[in-house]
């Protein structure tokens, strides 16, 4: 394609997105076969991400038919850590996807984080071609696929905006949502969203953070393996390979080529920050012990008023080692945890 | 390649800047083009003493012009949002002051960039992490970018899988400090510091580090968090948390990278087959002197590799010189050739 840097960038969707992509108005999107963009505007939803961690399959199916009966709105669905982790062909989680929609659930396809090889492109080109559900797009190769496609796509978390400026460009080019990265304070998406949202928003609020990717595995490495005989050693981790400073604090989780916060970051408490932030969906991080007391807990305090502070007890009781943090969304440190206002 | 195919292009010699005295060093030295930031958070190596004011960077471009040679200025970090006309006033002070190209990752500042200076060369950031061609492909496709620097994750194979199916110009890191994190995807520093790299310009920041004696030696720690702890004797290293001694399982060690750097002189032939178009040598935040001895050695090695790839050898030379300047640390391939794979 000749390059077009004087031309103004052309709107790659059907439509520019436009006034319904306003903060908090109910609007439909049926073209994908999908109404991902319906949203009762003053519901807070629940979003359950990408599940980052190598589960058994049994485990896997497992903990979805929970997801099924929970009261999460929608569901992020896929590998997006490691292309050898195949536990689940690509049909194996279209099937899960429908089974998922059937049980109420808006249903989103991610795409891996880091596209390197030529078997990273083509799992990603089966992701994208497909049309039966909204794609979440793991890095900038996604966001070319999709929007050559004319495809809306929801913009996942490892896709950088700091600014308002930049959601409009990817908003431009097919964005029908944005996830913040994970590092991005409640200030600075307040920011973003000032004088109204250009498209909804979603923020990592309950997980060990995916902070890091490399191109090696740090899991195999550990294990003295090298990536392409690792043995699937990461399936012995179903919450990552904790990693401990020297002085044995809890520091940071190794998750194959991902690098996760030991901290489970909760933003249980912080209800009025994100709903001033103009937040208008919330990512819960599967973790293999509890998750339905966390998306229960979430439920109840960001919908039905339940007490944050007694929800937050309930999930301090159920953290992994390195407990809870906030910081990030409080423009400090990742790892800093500091009380909430409420 | 074949004996048929036309011989691939010399690559240009990118070299880092942090003052005019490195710049002038590098230009005299051998460099085709010299990289430099301003001094605040709009680029990645925003350290105290370090980078360019308008006076300094309007002499160092003439300086560079006047010998035939280019300044490329790395606008390279993420607009905050609350402080997008910095970035703006950056791209128009370069344009203005006469830069051959931006060195950009950020979406924002590239379309800023390339509606308000559409004759401004465009040069995309290792921090816009394009770590494949369709990635590329999209930041030509709307920017119009003429080179793209390619993270330093991907192996040799992925390099030229890469160059064949672009049209844009490829740099690839040769030299110097090494990211084993893909760039501007990294969390790690802003998880502990709460200054991010990708807005602030800096990682693992010189004042969030503290030393301490303790019984078992010296701690390094960052932000309070401990890094690493050296023996009395044993030589202490910057710690860069990735870079960090840590214990997984009962077993401590360099739990993440080893603190490695990166030399890639044993490879330059290969890189110039690929159709590698310029080669940049990290270090900013380095010594006049050591950009001027690594400039050199590297003009030697890319003028050989050319003149002659098939009689080329790594000069025993220039390994001494770039090990001295490397500081008792390792050099090693990176992800260009994986042992580990």
């Amino acid at each position: 394609m000749e390059m077009t840097r004087t031309a103004p960038l052309r709107p790659a969707g059907p439509a520019e997105p436009d006034s319904r992509a306003s903060l908090g108005s109910k609007y439909t999107d049926k073209e994908e076969g999908n109404d991902i963009l319906t949203q009762n505007p003053d519901r807070i939803a629940l979003n359950v991400g990408p599940l980052l961690y190598f589960w058994p399959r049994e485990t896997l199916l497992h903990f979805y038919a929970t997801v099924a009966d929970s009261p999460a709105d929608s569901v992020t669905l896929g590998e997006v850590v490691c292309e050898r982790r195949r536990e689940l062909r690509p049909a194996d989680w279209l099937a899960l996807a429908r089974e998922l929609r059937s049980a109420g659930k808006e249903v989103v396809l991610a795409s891996q984080a880091l596209i390197a090889s030529e078997a990273d492109l083509r799992l990603l080109r089966r992701v994208a071609e497909q049309d039966e559900f909204m794609v979440e797009a793991g890095d900038v190769s996604a966001v070319q696929l999709l929007s050559s496609a004319a495809r809306r796509f929801v913009l996942g978390p490892h896709i950088n905006v700091y600014s308002r400026a930049a959601l409009q460009e990817y908003q431009r080019v097919g964005a029908a949502r944005w996830v913040a990265p994970v590092e991005l304070a409640l200030q600075a998406v307040a920011e973003v969203n000032a004088g109204g949202a250009p498209l909804p928003t979603e923020v990592f609020a309950h997980g060990r953070l995916p902070l890091a990717f490399s191109a090696r595995c740090f899991t195999a490495r550990h294990h003295r393996l090298s990536k392409d005989h690792c043995e699937f050693r990461c399936r012995d981790d179903a919450d990552g390979l904790l990693l401990s400073t020297s002085d044995g604090a809890p520091f940071l989780v190794l998750n194959g080529i991902q690098t996760q916060s030991a901290a489970q970051q909760c933003l249980i408490a912080e209800g009025a920050a994100l709903r001033a932030a103009g937040v208008t969906r919330l990512r819960l991080s599967p973790v293999s012990q509890g998750f339905d007391t966390v998306i229960a807990q979430f439920e109840a305090v960001m919908n039905q008023g339940a007490d944050a502070a007694a929800a937050l007890q309930r999930l301090r009781e159920l953290a992994l080692p390195g407990g809870l943090a906030n910081g990030f969304a409080r423009g400090a440190a990742g790892m800093a945890w500091e009380a909430a206002a409420c | 390649m074949s004996p048929s195919s036309p011989s691939p292009a010399k690559p240009e010699l990118v070299c880092p800047a942090g003052s005019l005295r490195a710049l002038k060093l590098a230009v005299d030295a051998g460099a085709d083009a010299v990289y430099l930031g301003l001094r605040n958070a709009t680029n990645a190596r925003n350290f105290a003493g370090l980078n360019f004011d308008e006076a300094q960077l309007r002499e160092g471009i003439a300086y560079a012009h006047a010998r035939g040679r280019q300044v490329l200025m790395a606008l390279n970090t993420y607009a905050r949002a609350d402080a997008v006309p910095t970035w703006q006033q950056a791209v128009d002070a370069a344009a203005g002051l006469g830069a051959d190209a931006l060195i950009v990752g950020d979406i924002a500042v590239l379309a800023y960039a390339a509606r308000t200076h559409p004759q401004l060369r465009l040069h995309l950031s290792v921090q816009a992490s394009a770590s494949s061609y369709e990635a590329i492909a999209f930041y030509r496709r709307h920017y119009g970018i003429q080179r793209a620097v390619l993270p330093r994750v991907l192996t040799l194979a992925q390099v030229g899988q890469v160059l064949r199916h672009t049209e844009v110009d490829i740099e690839v890191f040769g030299f110097g400090s090494l990211c084993v994190m893909v760039e501007g995807r990294c969390a790690l520093s802003s998880y502990v510091t709460g200054q991010s790299p990708n807005n602030a310009g800096v990682c693992s920041p010189p004042a969030a580090v503290r030393w301490q004696e303790s019984p078992q030696g010296v701690d390094a720690r960052l932000s309070g968090v401990l890094i690493d702890r050296y023996a009395p004797d044993e030589p202490r290293g910057y710690p860069t948390l990735c870079k960090g001694r840590f214990e997984v399982n009962g077993r401590r060690d360099y739990a993440i990278e080893e603190p490695t750097s990166l030399n890639t002189l044993a490879l330059l032939p290969e890189l110039i087959a690929l159709g590698v178009r310029a080669i940049k040598i990290e270090g900013r935040q380095r010594s006049p002197a050591y950009v001027e001895q690594v400039t050199r050695v590297w003009r030697q090695a890319i003028d050989a590799a050319v003149a002659a790839p098939e009689r080329y050898q790594v000069e025993p030379a220039w390994t001494t010189t770039l090990a001295h300047l490397a500081e008792g640390q390792q050099h090693t391939l990176g992800a260009y050739d994986r042992p580990w794979r």
